[in-house]
């Protein structure tokens, strides 16, 4: 259901059927415009920077399906109770006074490539001079048999923040002594490489600091994880024979789930779990399909430049939905690609300057209390594709005031991006 | 159409109007009377326990023979020191309204601060979440106020430039595009926040020019440490540095 306030509605199609209409120089001297879908981590740092740099010469649309944004950074956090629900929820309401961006709230179904017009779920029609597509991922619910999007209400994934991370809360605050948990991980590629780990450590948090005697298995399709020998050095130490970690050479492969019974059953055995959370593979958001914008691997190939879609050249595809090369799906790799599209756009539309492109992302993962782990890396074009330029990653035995001043930082950087999304 | 407003000012005046107040009448953990005197009494021996607890400051201070200005000022001579009074660190101006105001560093102030900075001077820049326990506070204070006192930094200077390979004075001198350095800029604003705000990373709003520069060298070559800041110094050039002085420079400090 799209909910568009209604004067923003009006004008809109007010602008487009002018613009339709007018006669050619009237139609050149109109405002260019600029539709971004997706409200998340590329989109409205999209959506910001476009708006913010041109001071008004673009008139920009910003489509996402809710009032408001649920960050998955840091919702891990929430789930091992160092944030509330609140503090990762976020308004559209600054981007819309301060900055005058258009925020339509509804889903958008399809993209008229020829027409450049986007429509919406409720037959409204969305014109624009480029689009910047930014839904971030949809879930391949087939990939494990018997899951489905009804099952996740019973085992949730809580890989798209909102409801289902707090249905995760709530299960996971519910574990009681002598109980199992079951998360099986998703296999490559995925959003955010350290987050299911990440999980594990703050569930193993709450469990530890209630004193509840209860077990973690993660089941895991992939040989070996982002951050490993940091997260099971941290598990040994503050969470000891809590964690059991299974790759492919023990369980043999993940065959399928049965959550009314709460169970997953793989080559190895069939394990049981009193609370199971099932991530399971991931592609680009719907819209990047619909709109013909994917390749085979479910994902939008880019130019490595500017983050122009290699299908259309008025639409440009950034964050998770991109394939961008060494860069991981993260929201500090999506805010950094946004402000390459931003630049690139506005270059376009307005003649503004366009420098060579330059990306970064670091990733920071808290596994206890005040022991935080980082890394990173910056990337540049190279041969068409994004390639990695140097990189950093936190070391095992590290000082506690490292860890420490790791996990301040990253304080720091949740409130600078929100900051850098939001106004 | 929505009407633009032009954001910066409305950001800043926000931040201006969001009280640069100096809290007056703060009333610090009341630390034990008992542990302040002997505080003084064993000041002669520093405490291996307060060393390890300035490791949570070692990171933007220095202290004893030699310190020198880092994230933060140097912390000789500390005790006693009016807050926000050295001439060669650029304080926010929270921190020198505060000493202008009359706030001293006695060892009660210090509590106080220590434990919540940024409630004893709202809009102060350290990015220091606090140091809950007074046990805490006092073993470092008594141990802060001992080496201080002792190695009184003779002369600060707040940076050696000879020391830094591939820095010269004429780099101060290399003239920067800001609209380049705004671009540059995107990738600093994750981080560092544009208005200055600070919340567990230092604001880069403000600093002086040569401060700036002399600061992303130390990173480059490894004087200081800070991963995340060494990657993404390591490759800029000169020009780029001086780009992203020029732009962070034309910004408003809080
Ligand atoms: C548990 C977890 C922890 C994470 N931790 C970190 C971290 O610490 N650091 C980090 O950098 N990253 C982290 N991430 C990854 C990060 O959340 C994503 O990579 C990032 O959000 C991607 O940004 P995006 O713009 O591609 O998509 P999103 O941020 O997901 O935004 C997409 C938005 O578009 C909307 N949308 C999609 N399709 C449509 C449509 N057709 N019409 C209207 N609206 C639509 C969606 O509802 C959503 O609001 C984490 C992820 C998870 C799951
Ligand atoms: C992340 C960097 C950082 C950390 C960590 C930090 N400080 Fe600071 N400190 C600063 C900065 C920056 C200032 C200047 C603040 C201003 O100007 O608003 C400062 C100011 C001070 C001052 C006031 C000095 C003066 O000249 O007025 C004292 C005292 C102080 N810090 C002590 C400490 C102690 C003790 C610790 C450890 C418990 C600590 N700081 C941790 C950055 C830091
Ligand atoms: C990933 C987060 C992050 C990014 C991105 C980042 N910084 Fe930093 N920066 C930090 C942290 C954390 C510190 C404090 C480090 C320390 O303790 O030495 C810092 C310190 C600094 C300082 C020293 C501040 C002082 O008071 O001494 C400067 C200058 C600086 N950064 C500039 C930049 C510039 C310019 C960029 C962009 C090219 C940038 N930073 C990008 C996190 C970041």
């Amino acid at each position: 259901m799209t909910r568009v306030n209604r004067r923003q509605f009006s004008t809109l199609l007010g602008a487009g059927a002018a613009s339709l209409s007018l006669p050619y120089y009237a139609r050149a001297q109109a405002k260019p415009r600029v539709v971004v879908i997706g409200g998340g981590a590329g989109g409205a740092t999209a959506a910001r920077y476009i708006a913010k740099d041109s001071e008004g010469a673009i008139d920009v649309t910003l489509i996402d399906d809710s009032e408001t944004f649920t960050t998955c950074f840091f919702s891990n956090l929430y789930l091992g109770g160092f944030r509330d629900f609140g503090s990762i929820t976020h308004g559209y309401d600054k981007l819309q006074s301060d900055y005058g961006i258009t925020k339509v709230t509804g889903m958008a179904t399809g993209v008229d490539r020829g027409a450049k017009t986007v429509t919406m779920a409720d037959g409204a029609t969305i014109p624009y001079d480029r689009l910047v597509v930014s839904p971030g991922i949809d879930l391949i619910w087939d990939s494990i048999e018997g899951y489905s999007e009804e099952a996740a209400q019973i085992a949730p994934h809580a890989w798209k923040a909102g409801p289902q991370t707090q249905l995760l809360k709530e299960k996971l605050d519910a574990v009681s002594n002598g109980q199992q948990i079951v998360m099986v991980a998703p296999p490559n590629p995925y959003r955010c490489p350290p987050g299911p780990y990440e999980r594990i450590s703050m569930m193993a948090h709450v469990l530890k600091s209630k004193g509840v005697d209860a077990k973690i298995i993660v089941l895991d399709p992939k040989e070996k994880f982002s951050k490993q020998g940091l997260f099971q050095e941290g598990w040994e130490k503050h969470y000891p024979g809590m964690v059991e970690w299974y790759g492919p050479d023990v369980h043999g492969g993940i065959k399928s789930v049965d959550v009314a019974a709460g169970t997953v059953e793989t080559d190895l055995d069939t394990f049981k779990g009193d609370l199971l959370n099932i991530i399971p593979a991931q592609k680009a958001g719907m819209i990047a399909a619909a709109a013909g914008l994917t390749d085979d691997s479910g994902f939008c190939p880019i130019d490595a430049t500017s983050m122009r879609s290699t299908v259309d050249e008025n639409i440009f595809v950034i964050g998770d939905a991109s394939i961008a090369g060494a860069m991981p799906k993260s929201g500090f790799s999506a805010n950094s690609q946004a402000k390459v599209a931003a630049m690139n756009i506005r270059g376009e539309l307005i003649s503004s300057k366009v420098f060579p492109a330059k990306y970064s992302n670091t990733c920071w993962s808290l596994i206890e209390t005040d022991d935080g782990v980082k890394v990173g890396a910056q990337y540049a074009p190279s041969e068409g594709k994004i390639a990695s330029t140097s990189s950093f990653i936190s070391q095992t035995g590290e000082d506690a005031a490292v860890r420490k001043a790791t996990y301040e930082e990253s304080i720091g950087w949740y409130a600078g991006i929100t900051a850098d999304m939001f106004g | 159409m929505p009407t633009r407003t032009t954001v910066r000012m409305t950001v800043f005046s926000m931040l201006l109007a969001a009280g640069m107040g100096v809290a007056t009448a703060t009333s610090p953990a009341p630390a034990n009377a008992q542990q302040m005197a002997n505080a003084q009494q064993t000041a002669a021996e520093p405490d291996p326990a307060g060393e390890r607890l300035f490791r949570a400051c070692k990171s933007c201070h220095e202290v004893g023979a030699n310190a020198k200005h880092k994230v933060g000022p140097h912390l000789d001579g500390v005790i006693g020191r009016i807050a926000g009074s050295l001439e060669d660190f650029r304080y926010s101006k929270a921190m020198r309204a505060a000493g202008e105001g009359g706030l001293a560093w006695s060892e009660e102030n210090l509590h106080a601060y220590l434990a919540k900075p940024r409630d004893f001077i709202p809009g102060n820049r350290m990015s220091y979440r606090g140091m809950a326990s007074a046990e805490d506070r006092t073993t470092l204070i008594t141990w802060l106020a001992n080496v201080s006192a002792a190695a009184p930094a003779e002369n600060p200077v707040s940076e050696q430039t000879s020391a830094i390979p591939g820095f010269s004075e004429a780099l101060l001198e290399v003239e920067g595009d800001p609209e380049y350095g705004e671009y540059l800029a995107g990738e600093c604003v994750t981080c560092h926040q544009p208005t200055g705000h600070v919340e567990g990373i230092p604001s880069i709003v403000g600093l002086p020019r040569d401060y700036f520069i002399r600061s992303l060298f130390e990173y480059k070559n490894n004087i200081r440490s800070n991963e995340v800041m060494k990657l993404r110094v390591g490759n800029l050039s000169n020009e780029e540095i001086a780009a992203l002085a020029a732009y962070f420079g034309s910004l408003e400090p809080q």
